[in-house]
């Protein structure tokens, strides 16, 4: 199937518009745009440009390498492949339940990882279009203007990643690409010491989390109109949800409701996602585009993301950042939130629940525990799903009786939203775009939709998954002729 | 670091590699508004400037893997004075060359053809997709690098040393504790 400007009908002798690279997010990509001569738009599109194959070059490798290889996939959430792939080769030694002191280390890495990266997301990436508006001009437009004008909010921003940074460099070993987690479970634990570093800085951090709502609430409502309509984009959702309907971000079961909020599958196993998620190919882009099985390509496409997930799960369980999430639904009673711009609100709800969790678990004893690995009979492959920054990231692998893994299946956050971002642009374009001159102001709006979902083209790249594929054979009227799906 | 009349002008990208090296740069935490006072960014994933222009300094980070890579590397190489490999991969080629010893189109054979009992899967292709390379280059395979920083990556200390060695002229020294190739 196609969607509306996906493909111009007759693409001879449009001109093509072309923003390359899409900056001011993580990775790799590029929008391409084909326009008449009077500037109608008959084409819109989000490739992701580079193919690397991971998946391929780790088989043949022994499983304990692969928790420190993979989180080379992406620089900014290294934590989450390192834990997600951890989590899947934790079934594979047969460690079915951590010790204690395991899990609340490896959350706790996590907590951090989800604080950096939307600290880093909203401030020094997101929020100079945000606060000097979408066609300020360029040479102001980046966190160099907003240091300038704003060096409060930037100082606060640049001190709130600092200090993620550094509950992961405590819990891994360094602030990118450290170790930490194994396969059952962790290296070391946190020393009391470690904790007197970081534990006198949750009241400041708590007080920032708490202030990085308002901003961005007040960001959203300062312009509430333009910001609930700007790349409007209706769909599924996805996410993991924790035990009673809990956000948990590190550990769960898959969750999707309908567009209405409707739920359309709860409490699926990990280790069952094949059953319900599969991918379409399109020739214009390396980036798969996932889809829930039942529904179809048509229907199916979903988000991820913080978005997604502060709706998806029945609550938060901290308190403050519960509180922010009411006050978030309230705006909009009985009825999901869609807006993409919305993304940033939801993402500094999460970044003040990743505060709290942090805080509750530096009070916590057993993080300073010495019993670090749990062992059971070996097993021939798992699944591990965490949610990353930006949304539900599945690992999965098969390691045969030499230890070498035989098969490696990745599905990034970023694919899940690769239907979802491709939406958001078309919809910009035909409200902004349509019929006008392009300039680098209007073309901007794009990217300003596709930062909204903290997109990491850099992961999505690497990550070429092995979900089951499906191909639709449709006649020139559009019927399903014919459907084969590889498993 | 004295205050300097004219800020040296600073572009930076990232080619094959994950963004990790530009997080440690950002790992400057405070450090980075000092920064701000004696440098300026051209093209760099934090600015929206699309294109390298004239610059002082350019700063790669990650291999080259596809024909796009090669565009960008050689962009830099033109418009910078001084060009400096970022970690592992800007080095080395690092972790994405470990394909090196696969054909690229068994890789990409693997991912979208699909397997026995299906007829139509596909490998992407398209003008827009830069074509891949059959191998990972490190930068100084294709262009003259002037300064390699190595590290996996490089630590946040290690960029602030390099960079305030060439902000005062001086020859850039890593010592012990800063060079490492993990």
């Amino acid at each position: 199937m196609t969607f509306v400007l996906e493909k111009a009908a007759a693409p001879a002798g449009l001109r093509r518009i072309v923003i390359d690279p899409v900056s001011r997010v993580e990775g790799h990509g590029k929008v391409t745009i084909l326009l008449d001569a009077d500037n109608r738009v008959h084409q819109v599109r989000l490739h992701i440009v580079e193919f690397r194959g991971f998946e391929r070059f780790i088989q043949g490798r022994p499983y304990w390498e692969v928790p420190v290889m993979v989180q080379r996939l992406c620089g900014i959430c290294p934590v989450s492949h390192h834990l997600a792939a951890s989590k899947a080769l934790d079934l594979v030694v047969g460690a079915k339940k951590l010790t204690r002191t395991a899990e609340k280390c490896r959350r706790l890495m996590h907590y951090g990882q989800i604080l950096q990266s939307h600290a880093l997301h909203f401030y020094h990436l997101a929020s100079p279009d945000l606060l000097f508006g979408f066609d300020a001009p360029v040479a102001k437009r980046n966190v160099v203007g907003v240091i300038a004008e704003h060096p409060e909010l930037a100082t606060q921003g640049v001190l709130l990643r600092k200090f993620g940074q550094e509950v992961i460099r405590i819990t891994a070993g360094k602030r990118v690409h450290g170790t930490g987690a194994i396969p059952g479970g962790v290296n070391k634990s946190v020393t009391h010491a470690e904790r007197d570093e970081l534990l006198p800085q949750m009241p400041q951090i708590l007080a920032w989390a708490r202030g990085a709502v308002r901003i961005a609430v007040d960001l959203h409502r300062a312009h509430q109109e333009e910001y609930d309509g700007f790349g409007y984009v209706r769909s599924n959702l996805l996410s993991l949800v924790g035990k009673n309907g809990d956000l948990d971000l590190y550990d769960g079961t898959l969750r999707a409701r309908d567009a209405d909020g409707g739920i359309l599958f709860d409490g699926v196993d990990s280790q069952n996602y094949r059953a319900h998620l599969k991918e379409d190919v399109r020739s214009w882009s390396y980036m798969k585009f996932p889809f829930i099985g039942s529904l179809g390509a048509d229907l199916g496409w979903y988000k991820v993301g913080p978005l997604a997930r502060i709706q998806n799960c029945d609550r938060i369980p901290t308190p403050l950042a519960e509180e922010a999430r009411q006050e978030f639904l309230a705006r909009s009673p009985g009825k999901l939130v869609h807006a993409p711009l919305a993304y940033h609100t939801a993402r500094m709800i999460e970044l003040l629940h990743a505060a709290e969790v942090i805080d509750g678990l530096l009070r916590d004893d057993d993080l300073h525990g010495d019993d670090l690995v749990a062992k059971g009979p070996r097993q021939i492959q798992g699944v591990g799903i965490i949610e990353a920054p930006r949304g539900t990231l599945i690992h999965h692998y098969e390691v045969d009786s030499q230890d070498l893994v035989t098969m490696c299946n990745l599905i990034v956050s970023t694919t899940h939203n690769n239907q979802a971002m491709n939406e958001a642009i078309r919809e910009v374009a035909r409200k902004y775009l349509d019929g006008k001159e392009p300039t680098e102001g209007l073309l901007n709006h794009v990217e300003v939709a596709i930062r909204a979902f903290d997109p990491c083209l850099s992961c999505a790249t690497h990550a070429l998954g092995k979900m089951p594929l499906v191909v639709e054979l449709r006649s020139a009227d559009g019927a399903l002729v014919e459907e084969i799906v590889r498993e | 670091m004295a205050p300097e009349k004219k800020k040296l002008r600073v572009a930076t990208a990232s080619l094959a590699g994950c963004f990790g090296c530009h997080m440690s740069l950002l790992d400057l935490d405070e450090r980075i508004l000092e920064l701000l006072k004696h440098i300026e960014f051209d093209r760099s994933p934090i600015t929206d400037i699309k294109t390298c222009g004239p610059c002082d300094l350019g700063i790669l980070e990650g291999g080259v893997c596809n024909a796009e890579n090669v565009h960008v590397l050689r962009e830099f190489r033109k418009q910078c004075k001084t060009l400096v490999a970022m970690g592992a991969c800007a080095v080395n080629g690092g972790l994405p060359a470990q394909r090196n010893h696969l054909d690229v189109r068994d890789c990409l054979q693997d991912v979208y053809l699909v397997g026995v009992g299906v007829s139509r899967g596909f490998i992407p292709n398209d003008p827009e997709l830069p074509l891949p390379l059959d191998r990972v280059h490190p930068l100084h395979d294709v262009v003259k690098i002037d300064y390699f920083l190595p590290g996996c990556p490089p630590s946040a200390d290690a960029i602030w040393q390099f960079l305030t060695d060439l902000l005062a002229g001086r020859t850039p020294h890593l010592g012990h504790g800063l060079i490492h190739y993990d």
